[in-house]
């Protein structure tokens, strides 16, 4: 379990299923951002039958609104935000073949079906390690959506970008067992 | 003697205060997180720990926002009541403040001006959350804090019933915090508003939010079930970042207000680790 496995994207579905709840991972290679705006305008593409302005094949979303790059950085301050406000949008994009999420707090039912039908993974990053992870991120340019802002969809290459297998593709969840483990009470 | 204060320090002045809360940790925050780091027992709790003490450090050297949520920003300003502002409107000159420091300072506008219609960015995270007291004196104090909605988000307010007392209380907080598992970004700082009317009972959370960690509530009463909260959420087991641990809460603060004979109103701030404040007096 504290073993670090090191993956290139994009990422296949033969590697989703090889990373188990609990993996450290360090991603490399190209990753692109969303959360809510640039989400609900994909819903509506999708909803329309248009086509989206990228190709979710195989690709990992990072659910960030990075703070602007200060002099000398390729990106500034880029923790995850909460995913779970992207969920009623996610089934859909999985079903296009997404295949990686990076974020951090609680999934929904069925966003967590959606992922073991198709072989999909959740990754959490460390909400609030902002200045840590803008470090593993080395270039960043806008791919759609500019008018958003922050909230645009953004191209990232990373290095190394630390996180953990929170959701496997089979539905194991380190959000129930982690603290299962650990509660010395009842819950209400 | 009335005491003349300019506008223009006003701005400054909470300029600053961002940029410092934004980018240095305070020393409290950093203790509490170096002693959780010592009794954690998780190891996947440790090691998101170690990463958060890191964080800190290279936002203080870097000078780059600790978190990319550098939040809406709250103000609690104290004016003396012999100060008189001059050469500027005050609250002009606060949102000019926050406009600097964010534009400047290279940290996230993270505000829509209509909450409900359009949602559209103010493209400066103005404007800024004014609570104002009049106090005895002639200078002014600001305090203020740059709140993430990760952990707003997740808090919460209940009028509950006299009859509900202590235990309700209780209750109503770690519920919330159970709720919110890992979505606040744990290891969080938890404010508890109890009494008042529903918008003091708020204001109070908020106000403990920016109490040092470490220093209980001077009543005795208070400060036992600042600790008895503090224990009763840490046994939840949310742990670090939600993955499982024995550290959950750095802190329980609580503050209280008289209130009704018919009510017992209570309202949980929860703050992230990234728990932004800092304070000036003029």
């Amino acid at each position: 379990m504290d073993k670090t496995k090191r993956i290139q994207t994009p990422l296949t579905v033969q590697q989703a299923v090889g990373l188990k709840v609990g993996d450290n991972v360090l991603i490399s290679g190209v990753i692109y951002t969303a959360r809510d705006a640039a989400h609900r305008r994909l819903a509506e593409l999708l909803k329309e039958g248009k086509p989206l302005p990228i190709e979710l094949e195989d690709q990992v979303l990072y659910y960030v609104g990075p703070a602007p790059a200060p002099p000398g950085h390729a990106c500034g301050a880029a923790g995850p935000t909460t995913s779970t406000r992207m969920d009623i949008y996610t089934p859909p994009l999985i079903e296009k073949g997404l295949r990686g999420m990076i974020g951090k707090g609680l999934r929904s039912q069925a966003v967590i079906e959606a992922m073991k039908k198709h072989g999909a993974v959740y990754f959490a990053a460390t909400g609030g390690a902002a200045a840590l992870i803008s470090k593993s991120i080395k270039k960043v340019e806008v791919v759609a959506y500019e008018d958003l802002g922050t909230e645009a969809i953004h191209r990232m290459y990373v290095e190394d970008f630390p996180c953990i297998v929170v959701i496997d593709s089979y539905g194991n969840n380190l959000y129930e067992s982690g603290p299962q483990r650990y509660r010395t009470c009842k819950t209400l | 003697m009335i005491r003349e204060i300019k506008a223009e320090k006003i701005k400054d002045t909470v300029k600053r205060l961002l940029l410092q809360a934004n980018y240095e940790i305070g020393t409290d925050v950093l203790r509490e997180l170096g002693l959780s780091l010592k009794r954690e027992e998780s190891a996947t709790g440790k090691s998101v720990l170690q990463q958060i003490i890191d964080n800190h450090r290279i936002a203080r050297q870097d000078r780059i926002a600790m978190c990319q949520d550098t939040g809406m920003v709250v103000l609690f300003v104290s004016l003396g009541q012999e100060a008189i502002i001059t050469g500027g409107d005050f609250t002009e000159a606060v949102n000019q403040g926050v406009k600097e420091a964010y534009t400047e300072g290279y940290l996230r506008k993270s505000v829509v001006e209509d909450p409900l219609f359009g949602r559209k960015n103010t493209g400066d995270n103005t404007p800024a959350v004014i609570h104002l007291e009049l106090v005895p004196g002639d200078r002014i104090k600001i305090q203020v804090m740059a709140k993430g909605f990760g952990s707003e988000n997740m808090s919460r307010g209940k009028m509950l019933l006299p009859s509900a007392g202590v235990q309700g209380v209780t209750d109503f907080v770690i519920e919330t915090v159970q709720k919110a598992g890992p979505n606040p970004c744990p290891p969080l700082v938890i404010g508890v508003g109890i009494g008042g009317t529903l918008d003091m009972a708020a204001r109070l959370a908020k106000i403990s939010l920016l109490r040092e960690i470490g220093c209980p509530n001077g009543d005795i009463h208070y400060a036992a079930l600042e600790k008895e909260l503090k224990e009763r959420v840490n046994e939840l087991g949310i742990g670090p970042a939600g993955l499982g641990g024995r550290i959950t809460a750095l802190a329980v603060n609580v503050e209280y207000y008289p209130t009704h004979i018919a009510g017992l109103p209570v309202v949980v701030n929860i703050n992230c680790h990234a728990a932004r404040h800092a304070a000036a007096e003029i």
